[in-house]
């Protein structure tokens, strides 16, 4: 630890974070919800669209749930199909939507024969994904998996094809990591759109079709370059782990995936996010996918002075959270942001410190370092320049994943040469800074060192009282992102159903089997 | 020293009217001397002259990218401009809250939101939040505004029911995203919408953001709009002064048709 902060201090914050954590997982094992189970039908099989362009997925799970027959999970109900007709998922989704068919006419079948119609389809989609990490791992041996950190970059121009132009243009640049923004509004979605997209605003569509597209564009990518270019995209939302399953069958690399971001950003349910959250991780945790978590948002509507310790507060719950969806600790990207008013004398010293402190915390976790928005103002040289400050800072205290700023943040959306220009001053920085951090100690008591502590503190004291309240009343006094949000407010509470005795999701039961075997830490 | 010609505004490098500008840019070609003569050609098309690239990277695969000097050729006559401004006497913090108090004697209630798809309220926290930005309070924190940020992504209906509701003296839209232009479509669905409500003499109407121009908020047909670079105080003392001036026309009005 290159800080001397206090280590009991620490463990006292795992501590609470656990509690934390393990209250919320009982509301979440009590629960499914209409995107869970929708994931359930596309790891079966299911996908498409109906005559009005609706997924079949949705058209399925809608039915089961307007039946009142969600809490017994939608796989039941499609095994029993399956042994009633003989049909694929596919079929049965298609002559469902069709209005050819009634799927809760077949409750005579009996429960296990409808289990064991599954058998092959649950173990051929979890092998599928197996299949994927498997490539992923041979591809990150084969080529170089990159140094760290790790050049992040985000196109965005809501035309697949037109982003994987500038996707390539990047990472032949230097780019280790692309993420495709999405559309904007997606995330409220309760819906995944279908197919390959050209149109979006501020982003591009998250489709099944896009992710494949764009994995293949990379693949290619990667094999010139000879780095392996990683994929990244938005498990958020209305749609988390449907999302997941998709990425997990498309071998992308990351997902956003925060435990709160959705619920203060995008005023959707809690107990839907909670429950969406987990086995969109469980998936995660299963494909090898890293995950990214959101604080750096916090910092856009509060102070990144004043409220850095509900950053590093956060930090602690996404972690247990995380561990609690069987996460290891090297697929936890936990996110922070250089946010910090500019004109703040030693601002830099202050960054450094929050950037070091969470080195020091987290110390197996590949930290998602975001670059400065907030103090962006279209002066493209000034901004040039904090972004230098931000490598600098990235650099010499470890960071894994650093996401680039833009010249141009404020102003567009990037072109093609912004992003260029914020890879060279990333690799410029990086190069001759490579070993700074290394070579370097903070004074005892110094500044950086008694600011790192502080929020420490801090932190300390909120996870004290959220776990008193517990999570869900401390969100509603507004204590993190100075959001407030209620446990019955929000988008998506009526697609929350809680489960029947004889709820079945053979997919949580097999990857919760798997991570254990794996020792990837325990599933609740 | 050579006078300076308002009439013919030029750019400035380091002598008067040189007409030195800088330029980047990246055209979807092959890196190489053809890409390099071709955005060279390009700037003298554009009306440079004495044209130099003075850096050129290979972007990779059939992208460059150059930086380009040249002298402008045209000029501007400063003395023809005229730029609608916000017409506003700066005051802070404590002046405007005074100045509400002694001269409407009500609070003011405002709603505001990130209205559409746009999920960026970044602007509009900073005008509005209680904690505010660049070390002055936002509305919220000012005793005489009665204020109300309803956030992100707000259909223009209910920000619209909203204001109805609230009975408010001021609607502050934000719009960050232009992707395609999407605010501009979106500002003038809002001002449709409240003219068919009946209620557009009765609110100000005002809009912000990083691409938003006064001249620009006129154009869609708004009171006010505010660019970037705008604080709290500027808002609230237009809101405070604009309403005082409202009262006095409509005082004025009904006095002449008594």
């Amino acid at each position: 630890m290159k800080l001397n902060l206090d280590t009991t201090r620490i463990a006292r914050c795992r501590e609470c974070a656990g509690d934390i954590a393990d209250t919320i997982m009982e509301g979440v094992n009590r629960v499914t919800t209409t995107t869970i189970e929708r994931t359930v039908c596309r790891l079966i099989g299911i996908d498409g669209v109906d005559s009005a362009g609706v997924p079949l997925p949705n058209v399925l799970v809608d039915m089961l749930h307007e039946a009142g027959r969600l809490a017994s999970g939608a796989a039941c109900y499609v095994g029993r199909a399956i042994v009633a007709t003989g049909l694929s998922p596919q079929a049965i989704a298609e002559k469902v939507a069709a209005g050819e068919m009634d799927i809760v006419s077949f409750d005579s079948v009996e429960h296990d024969l409808a289990r064991a119609a599954l058998e092959d389809l649950v173990a051929k989609g979890i092998a599928r994904i197996e299949a994927n990490a498997e490539r992923r791992r041979e591809l990150m041996e084969k080529l170089s998996p990159g140094i760290e950190p790790l050049i992040y970059v985000i196109v965005a121009t809501g035309n697949i094809y037109e982003d994987v132009n500038q996707a390539q243009s990047a990472a032949k640049a230097g780019a280790d990591i692309i993420a495709v923004i999405r559309s904007t509004a997606q995330s409220l979605l309760d819906y995944v759109p279908y197919g390959a997209t050209t149109e979006g605003f501020g982003g591009t569509f998250a489709t099944q079709e896009n992710f494949r597209i764009m994995r293949k564009a990379l693949d290619e990518t990667s094999l010139e370059t000879g780095r392996y270019i990683r994929l990244v995209n938005y498990c958020s939302g209305l749609c988390m782990p449907e999302i997941a399953a998709m990425g997990a069958m498309e071998r992308l690399d990351m997902m956003l995936n925060d435990s709160m971001y959705g619920i203060l950003f995008r005023d959707i349910n809690m107990k839907r996010t909670f429950a969406d959250q987990h086995f969109s991780r469980m998936i995660n945790a299963f494909a090898g996918i890293t995950i990214n978590t959101g604080e750096d948002n916090y910092l856009t509507t509060s102070d990144a002075y004043q409220e850095a310790h509900t950053v590093l507060a956060s930090q602690f719950i996404n972690e247990a959270l995380a561990h609690r969806s069987g996460l290891p600790d090297e697929q936890i990207g936990l996110g922070h942001a250089f946010e910090i008013d500019p004109a703040m004398t030693n601002a830099f010293l202050y960054e450094v410190a929050q950037a070091q402190m969470a080195r020091d915390i987290f110390p197996n976790e590949p930290l998602k370092y975001m670059p400065p928005t907030k103090y962006m103002t279209g002066d493209i040289f000034r901004g040039y320049l904090m972004n230098g400050m931000f490598n600098l800072a990235g650099v010499m205290t470890g960071q894994s994943i650093q996401l680039l700023g833009m010249l141009t943040e404020a102003v567009h959306t990037p072109h093609i040469h912004d992003r260029y220009l914020a890879i060279r001053n990333a690799k410029y920085v990086f190069s001759t800074a490579r070993d700074l951090g290394c070579e370097m100690t903070f004074k005892p008591g110094g500044i950086v060192e008694t600011r790192a502590q502080k929020v420490l503190d801090e932190a300390a004291v909120t996870l004290e009282q959220v776990r008193e309240i517990g999570l869900m009343a401390a969100i509603e006094e507004g204590v993190f992102a100075g959001i407030s949000r209620a446990p019955d407010g929000g988008r998506g509470l009526d697609g929350v159903a809680e489960k029947a005795d004889d709820y079945w999701n053979p997919f949580e039961d097999e990857i919760s089997a798997r991570l254990k075997k794996n020792g990837g830490g325990a599933c609740d | 020293m050579t006078k300076v010609d308002l009439k013919n505004i030029r750019p400035y490098g380091d002598t008067l009217d040189d007409g030195k500008v800088q330029l980047a840019f990246s055209l979807p070609l092959r890196y190489g001397p053809e890409a390099k003569e071709a955005a060279r050609q390009l700037a003298i098309e554009m009306g440079f002259e004495d044209v130099d690239v003075v850096s050129a990277h290979d972007l990779g695969g059939s992208f460059s990218f150059f930086v380009v000097y040249g002298k402008c050729k045209h000029s501007v006559d400063v003395t023809q401009l005229h730029i609608p401004k916000v017409e506003v006497e700066q005051m802070d913090y404590f002046q405007t809250n005074d100045f509400i108090r002694d001269k409407l004697g009500r609070k003011i209630t405002v709603v505001a939101a990130c209205t559409g798809s746009d999920a960026h309220t970044v602007g509009i926290d900073a005008i509005m939040n209680m904690k505010g930005y660049a070390g002055e309070p936002g509305l919220e924190r000012y005793p005489w505004f009665r204020a109300q940020n309803l956030g992100a992504q707000v259909p223009n209906e209910t920000l619209v029911a909203k204001a109805i509701d609230a009975d408010a003296d001021a609607i502050l839209v934000s719009q960050i995203v232009t992707q395609k232009n999407v605010h501009i479509s979106n500002l003038t669905r809002l001002v449709d919408l409240i003219e068919a409500e009946g209620i557009r003499d009765e609110v100000l109407l005002i809009c912000g953001g990083p691409r938003i121009s006064h001249e620009l908020a006129l154009e869609l047909g708004f009171d006010a709009g505010f660019g970037p670079g705008t604080l709290p105080s500027h808002v609230a003392a237009y809101i405070a002064q604009e309403l005082v001036r409202k009262e006095h026309r409509t005082s004025a009005r009904l006095a002449e048709e008594r």
